[in-house]
């Protein structure tokens, strides 16, 4: 395949940054999305030109450090597939691919397509866990826990907190990151005892991030790679009226 | 020769773990706070670890290479994690767990160290639970388990196919919990460029490069914690992140930490077969699928043939046809023979002719299962692998059988450590993957999961407390010492050097060459003559990346090929010391199998008369042979046996 592509580059925080063409030609249709800019890179670098910086490691879709916007879309086209499992069969011969980086205020751009997400650890800083501190902890069997609720804590644990969701919303919104996580302990009897201080921890400190507010677009949810429901918002909503009120 | 403490405490193998937490020293609330601890890599061991030591009250500084401690790559480990829980009642105990840990192992781990292993395993499965880890769970409310390969009971503890991601995220939880709490400092994008050893032998620090601005710091501590996975990624292709390497440990070795068993490899049975010469990594099938996948090959030459040419597809091939070479040769086992065996007869098959798809993969069938349990209850078990299956193949695995072939996955060599996980430097201690100690030449399925939290949860924090009960009155370790001076000093040369080398070849290129050294010649199947040509070979190569190398850029800020050059400085001198670990073992064992010695049926050979012992590997400097150090493997519980899946 021969495709065209319009890549952001800033070269610091401080850069205006702007949109850069360049071509890459002969690109196997099997090859993933981040191998066909592994091939731009290398013929940047032999010309002596700076590869494109951009965030990458176990490229199995896992790890959420990935974060290309492409074509519009955080992690492209498809659905339910983070940038590294993306395959160029995906695209057409001669098409134009534009690739940008989150954009979103808490989320600052780095360098070229690398962003700094660490506002998602703030997050979880805050109170995202349940304080179980090493040892001295029940038999596992001891608390059965329905198979339906542990089946809802595990797909709201799925998330990769690679912000695809951020840079889906028109307010930059972490609704979904945070309900995710709010929603996975408030599903189980050991997330219970802490459940009303999390969530309004959890929501001032996303506030006081600059996320913005959610006004049910749904962008989040059709986005995210690991298909995160937005039921998880309403579920916080409703811990966390209950924990203003009680 | 020196002489190797492993330091196994006294008394019977079941009660040793306990005599040692009864009688190991103690460091009292208010000094553990004057005292600094450095853990490096926020995977399950250093993740837990730095979380541990947090909560206990010592100052904890904490580096990992990526943006967050919750993408180490712990979190790519799909399968499960084993316990000896024994929840199903299916005749599992602790003894079990051990003892298949260690015929797993082929005979070549230490004993103490793997029972401890498998005592603490049902804690691990109790904290996680508390966490609020979601693992797979029954009808009836209570956890669910399967079976992995080398046991024939079900112990595994899974959360889908993402458990690694989900017991993570609890060590993350917990280390983000002690973080807020200001006991644990977080330095993220820093990567580990030296060890700083002092005069009277202690480690007492770390170099860390800054990989955004490029800044070289310094850091001190007490003692230090190197939880920083394996060097897979030497082979270039393997299942391990592009960012996974082995320069913290290497670096650790060059300062005098001897390095153990490197040659002990996991190559994985089923991963995606390689497709391209641009591509730039593996992805592993999980284990888990060989419970209701099965292996197969066409039993006739012609039809392989007819496969690869796609002249037929694989369902057209009739039952009667197939060979199911796995349970053919393993009637016992089956499809659930461990992974070094599961892989040898893979390439066996292949290299005799009976390949499909490029000539270098075989066949993982659900229809069987799909037939027997409804195509429902395999998604549920499955999905997520066949979805992602499907995105890289292009070919949908619940109608055409799985192409697979092994990988590079897995390193059971690593640091050396004592029954403590302390190297034989003091101070210096070392987790999960980074170490060398409970696998043998050979890890069980989901036996990574459990080393990586025993070691971080249940093991680092009680025997670091024992060395560090003795520094209470050193004070804070001053980062101005000629020690750091001299280390961070040979940082800045050897990142000018490559700098200035301005070759042709780029660090990529290079790193590809050496990947088909190894795998060609310290792969699966090894001999003498292949690793000696090997070894000429890295040397060459790595004469080569340091007069032609090309690293674009400067020293100052984000510098990916800087980086990666780096790395692969340390890995053409690593690959170099496998190639001479396994051209010195004589036998095969596990992961080990040099084609000198197999028995008439092609299995492993060990030697243990001459071989049963861990290879201590001791840096002599960049131009002298390391020198070789053994600690002799004492099996006082474990009857040794030439391991047998055929029968039970």
């Amino acid at each position: 395949m021969d495709l065209k592509l319009k890549i952001w580059r800033q070269a610091s925080p401080t850069d205006k940054g702007k949109f850069v063409d360049y071509e890459v030609h002969n690109i196997s249709s099997d090859a993933s999305f981040l191998e066909m800019i592994d091939i731009l890179n290398d013929e940047l670098i032999a010309k002596g030109e700076r590869p494109v910086a951009f965030d990458h490691d176990c490229r199995e879709g896992i790890c959420g450090m990935c974060s290309m916007f492409i074509n519009g879309h955080p992690h492209g086209p498809e659905a339910a597939t983070t940038t590294c499992q993306l395959h160029m069969r995906k695209f057409k011969d001669g098409e134009t691919i534009v690739i940008e980086p989150w954009r979103a205020k808490p989320f600052p751009v780095i360098r070229d397509l690398i962003v700094d997400r660490s506002a998602f650890d703030l997050i979880i800083q805050e109170a995202g866990y349940i304080s179980a501190s090493t040892g001295g902890t029940p038999d596992a069997n001891a608390i059965p826990i329905k198979k339906e609720n542990a089946d809802l804590a595990m797909d709201a644990a799925a998330c990769i907190g690679c912000g695809a969701c951020v840079a889906a919303c028109k307010n930059a919104s972490a609704m979904l990151f945070v309900s995710a996580k709010v929603s996975q302990f408030a599903l189980l009897p050991q997330g219970k005892v802490e459940a009303k201080d999390r969530v309004k921890k959890m929501v001032a400190k996303m506030d006081e991030l600059g996320f913005g507010n959610c006004t049910n677009t749904y962008a989040c949810e059709a986005e995210c790679p690991k298909e995160i429901s937005i039921t998880n918002i309403a579920r916080m909503n409703r811990q966390f009226i209950g924990a203003k009120l009680g | 020769m020196t002489k190797i403490d492993s330091k196994i405490p006294e008394g019977p193998l079941a009660n040793k773990w306990t005599h040692y937490k009864e009688h190991q020293k103690l460091v009292n609330p208010p000094n553990k706070s004057k005292i600094d601890i450095i853990v490096v890599g926020t995977g399950l061991a250093g993740g837990a670890a730095a979380a541990s030591l947090g909560e206990m009250g010592f100052n904890v500084k904490v580096f990992c290479i990526q943006d967050s401690p919750r993408r180490a790559h712990s979190i790519a480990a799909q399968g499960g994690i084993n316990a000896a829980k024994n929840y199903p009642n299916d005749g599992d105990s602790i003894y079990r767990l051990f003892y298949d840990t260690v015929k797993g192992g082929d005979y070549r781990g230490r004993e103490a160290n793997t029972y401890r292993l498998a005592e603490v395993s049902n804690n691990i499965i109790d904290q996680c639970v508390a966490q609020g880890v979601p693992f797979a769970r029954e009808y009836g409310g209570y956890l669910a388990t399967r079976s992995f390969g080398g046991a024939q009971v079900s112990r595994t503890f899974y959360a889908r196919g993402q458990t690694g991601q989900q017991l993570l995220l609890g060590a993350y939880g917990a280390l983000s919990k002690e973080i807020k709490r200001g006991s644990v400092e977080l330095f993220t994008r820093r990567e580990m460029v030296d060890l700083v050893v002092m005069k009277d032998g202690r480690a007492r620090g770390i170099i860390v490069r800054n990989l955004f601005t490029g800044e070289i710091e310094r850091y001190s501590a007490h003692a230090v914690l190197l939880a920083t996975g394996g060097y897979g990624n030497l082979y270039y292709l393997s299942t391990n992140a592009m960012t996974s390497n082995g320069s913290a440990a290497w670096r650790a070795y060059k300062r005098g930490a001897y390095f153990a068993n490197p040659c002990y490899v996991q190559i994985h049975p089923t991963c995606i077969p390689v497709h391209g010469d641009y591509q730039s990594k593996l992805t592993l099938m999980s284990e888990s699928l060989r419970n209701d996948g099965r292996i197969w090959v066409p039993k006739k030459k012609e039809d392989a043939e007819r496969i690869r040419n796609k002249e037929i597809r694989p369902r057209e091939i009739p039952e009667e046809d197939r060979d199911y070479y796995l349970e053919r040769r393993y009637p016992a086992f089956g499809n659930l023979v461990p992974r070094d065996v599961a892989s040898r007869a893979a390439k066996e098959r292949c290299d005799a002719g009976y390949g499909v798809g490029t000539g270098k993969a075989v066949f993982l069938d659900f229809k069987d299962a799909i037939a027997r349990l409804g195509k429902d209850v395999i998604k549920a078990r499955y999905g997520n692998l066949f979805d992602m299956y499907e995105r890289i193949v292009d070919d949908d695995p619940y109608e055409t059988p799985m192409m697979i072939y092994p990988a590079i996955h897995y390193v059971m060599g690593g640091l050396w450590v004592d029954y403590e996980l302390q190297s034989n430097i003091p101070g210096l201690f070392v987790g999960g993957e980074a170490n060398f100690s409970d696998h043998g030449a050979n890890r069980l399925g989901a036996s990574a999961l459990m080393q990586g939290l025993s070691d971080g949860y249940f093991v680092l924090p009680y025997t670091m407390q024992n060395y560090l009960a003795d520094q209470i009155t050193v004070g804070k370790i001053p980062t101005d010492s000629p020690e750091f001076e001299a280390a961070e000093k040979e940082v800045h040369e050897r990142i000018d050097k490559l700098l200035s080398i301005n070759g042709t070849e780029t660090v990529d290129s290079i790193h590809k060459r050496l990947g088909h050294i190894m795998w060609d010649h310290a792969g699966m199947a090894r001999t003498k003559e292949g690793l000696e040509e090997g070894i000429k070979m890295i040397q060459e190569l790595r004469q080569e990346f340091w007069t032609n190398v090309r690293v674009p850029g400067t020293k100052e800020g984000i510098n990916i090929e800087l980086e990666k050059a780096l790395r692969l400085a340390d890995f053409l001198e690593l690959g170099e010391l496998l190639a001479r670990d396994a051209l010195h073992r004589e036998e095969s064992a596990g992961g080990h199998f040099r084609e000198e010695h197999q028995t008439p049926e092609g299995e492993a050979l060990r030697n243990d008369k001459d071989f049963m012992y861990v290879a201590a590997w001791e840096y002599q400097g960049d131009d002298k042979a390391p020198k070789l150090n053994k600690e002799p493997l004492v099996y006082e519980n474990i009857e040794v046996k030439t391991r047998n899946y055929k029968t039970a």
